[in-house]
């Protein structure tokens, strides 16, 4: 890491974030004690495993896995993989492994961009670092849990995720904590790089409690042909998270394509988006939201920009409201800076029309299954490029978290 | 048994039905008939239970129990069932989960990919429901969606509409399948309401007692091809006469 990256993070060391509410970092610790690693991670706690299981993180049969990166508070405590040609380790390893690592280190995000990246760089606690080689395809998607256990910890990671050229990488994380009710604070920067002719599928499980600080700083750079996928999933309370992962699809023909679900509880103060700047000429993108709270705020936004020929762009976002109290505020943006581009967008914010409920009635259901029925419906995700296999895990997820919905 | 009294039901406030009388037996079929805006599908709503359909005055009384202010699920798990005119479409609702709510036996899953195959809708299964369909697609999803839940008293709004020639015979068999019309008249136990505007589903389908609507009130009552050779004869404006002879409620 430079010099250079180090001063401009104390630069920015008290610089707001222009989004979300201002998270005070004087409340958090970044101390936690060392955790001893573990050879075997079904050994963890039966608690630790079932929290990181909701999550989408399996460590008693991993055997649909290619690989497992855990860390728990500042500590990877875990990490190996099955499959020649992908790498899967801490970050902090890595780049004594590879020298030129550096080069990717805050390329995707501005190291300057807020008080919580020049957090990340100046008290860094590890992340991972997960990589395919050229040509290399992952049997089973790779897992990475990043999990809190110490109260009023602020964990700072920063992950470097590679797909060199033509190969393809599927990546399932969860990022839970086993705190009750005590305060958190989760920081992380992702860094994806996406080679000529590469793929990345990644689906991101949240998991936190109601006095829970997240702060999330992404950004994936894809080249030609490439392709970034990626889902998220948060309908558990959280006190507040905001975040606005940027895909930059600078190569001929890449790809960006963003679903999320969010549910926001009373309490929760979500403002999450997603930005694709499509720079590079036939490239495309698909931003989809689906948001629905029971008396929390979303804030659901969505960016596109069109800086090339023949590119494409849809940004969907819908918004249920199920009780009186609440708000989705969403907020869909385009812009175009040439001619021949094609963007558009689609937003909805309401209730759950009645129409639709008596419809179901009809048919004999009860209000309540009827509008079961329905919210099922709003939420229900069949993402086209995810294997069958994250496609059902996504929806088992999605489909246990309705039990407190409802 | 359908039995409807002197029904006066308001929406919004304004009175739409002014004391309708009708009744129908366990296998039979009547058919309504009546220009746009008489009243029709009001009557259908309100037999069905729709809360936007106030009962202002009289009764409906189902199977000997008085239904009048039964809630809409609760009639429709007793056996009253509804083909819409123009469902909504219902987002992220896929039409196999419509026919799995519909189930009479919920656990007959099996039954659905046969309904879809006898109403020529397997391709749809897997599609929002109603979400981007056709006129006649959305009739024989109605249709579908009644065969799984086998009600006894079937009400359809305008099946024929929308449809084009070649599937309105599939239509036609698929309502008689759902009115028991393959079996004796006193081995059935389900009966029918039709509202129809061109009566093409006559062709299609036997009916007993045919009904003119007017203004909110049953103006006339008789063989429903009469009644429809009439119409197309002289109009509804002549029926509006006969509501003069009303006490006979022949036409």
């Amino acid at each position: 890491m430079s010099v250079n990256n180090k001063e401009k993070a104390k630069s920015a060391a008290n610089k707001p974030a222009i989004m979300g509410e201002d998270v005070d970092l004087t409340k958090f610790t970044r101390e936690a004690a060392p955790l001893k690693y573990q050879t075997d991670p079904s050994k963890l706690s039966v608690a630790t495993k079932k929290k990181m299981l909701e999550a989408g993180v399996m460590l008693d049969n991993p055997d649909q896995r290619t690989g497992t990166f855990i860390q728990i508070d500042n500590t990877p405590v875990h990490s190996s993989v099955k499959q020649e040609g992908v790498e899967v380790m801490p970050v902090s390893q890595a780049i004594q492994k590879y020298d030129w690592l550096g080069d990717y280190y805050w390329k995707a995000v501005n190291v300057d961009t807020d008080k919580y990246t020049a957090s990340v760089e100046l008290g860094q606690n590890d992340g991972y670092f997960i990589r395919t080689t050229p040509g290399t395809k992952t049997d089973f998607p790779v897992q990475a849990c990043l999990y809190l256990s110490k109260a009023k910890l602020a964990q700072n990671v920063h992950n470097i995720i590679i797909a060199e050229e033509n190969s393809e990488l599927h990546i399932i994380t969860g990022c839970t904590t086993a705190l009750g009710n005590e305060p958190g604070m989760h920081l992380g920067v992702s860094e994806f790089y996406i080679k000529k002719g590469a793929k990345i599928t990644f689906t991101m499980i949240h998991g936190w409690n109601p006095e829970f600080a997240v702060r999330p700083r992404t950004a994936a750079i894809i080249e030609d042909n490439g392709l970034f996928l990626s889902n998220y999933v948060l309908m558990k309370p959280v006190k507040t998270i905001q975040m606005n992962p940027i895909a930059r699809c600078n190569g001929e023909n890449a790809t960006a394509r963003f679903n999320s679900v969010l549910v926001s509880t009373p309490g929760s103060n979500m403002d999450v988006g997603s930005r694709v700047y499509l720079n590079g000429k036939g490239s495309r993108t698909e931003i989809i939201s689906r948001a629905i709270t029971t008396g929390g705020y979303i804030t659901a936004r969505g960016y596109i920009e069109g800086n090339a020929p023949e590119v494409k762009g849809h940004l969907e976002c819908r918004g249920l409201l199920l009780e009186n109290k609440g708000a989705i505020h969403a907020i869909p943006e385009l812009k175009g800076t040439l001619p021949g581009i094609d963007l558009y967008h689609e937003a909805a914010v309401g209730k759950i029309a009645e129409e639709e409920v008596e419809y179901l009635m009809a048919r004999g259901l009860t209000r309540e299954e009827a509008t079961a029925t329905i919210v099922r419906g709003f939420l229900r995700v069949d993402i086209e490029g995810l294997p069958q296999m994250l496609n059902e895990e996504l929806k088992r997820a999605i489909k246990d978290s309705e039990k407190d919905l409802m | 048994m359908l039995e409807i009294t002197d029904l006066k039901v308001a929406i919004e406030g304004k009175e739409i039905l002014h004391g309708v009388n009708l009744s129908i037996k366990s296998g039979e079929t009547s058919v309504l008939f009546g220009p746009n805006g008489s009243g029709k599908t009001t009557l259908l709503m309100t037999i069905m239970g729709f809360p936007r359909y106030r009962v202002t005055g009289g009764s409906i009384s189902y199977q000997g129990k008085d239904v009048t202010h039964a809630t809409l699920d609760e009639r429709a798990r007793l056996g009253i069932g509804i083909s819409f005119q123009r469902p909504p479409v219902v987002r992220g609702v896929k039409t196999r989960d419509m026919v799995l709510a519909s189930l009479k036996d919920k656990n007959q899953t099996e039954m659905v990919n046969s309904l879809a195959g006898k109403t020529d809708l397997l391709d749809f299964l897997d599609r929002d429901i109603n979400h981007g369909f056709s006129g006649g697609e959305i009739k024989r999803s109605e249709l579908m969606q009644l065969l799984a839940q086998q009600p006894e008293m079937v009400l359809l709004d305008e099946p024929e509409s929308g449809v084009d020639l070649e599937n309105i015979s599939l239509i036609g068999r698929l309502i008689n399948e759902l009115l028991q019309k393959s079996s004796p008249m006193h081995g059935r136990n389900s009966m029918g309401l039709i509202i129809t505007h061109t009566g093409h589903i006559l062709e299609y389908v036997n009916a007993r007692n045919g009904y003119i609507m007017l203004d909110g009130i049953i103006s006339c009552q008789g063989d429903p091809r009469e009644i429809l050779n009439e119409i197309k004869a002289r109009g509804y404006e002549q029926c509006a006469k006969c509501t003069f002879r009303s006490a006979q409620n022949v036409c």
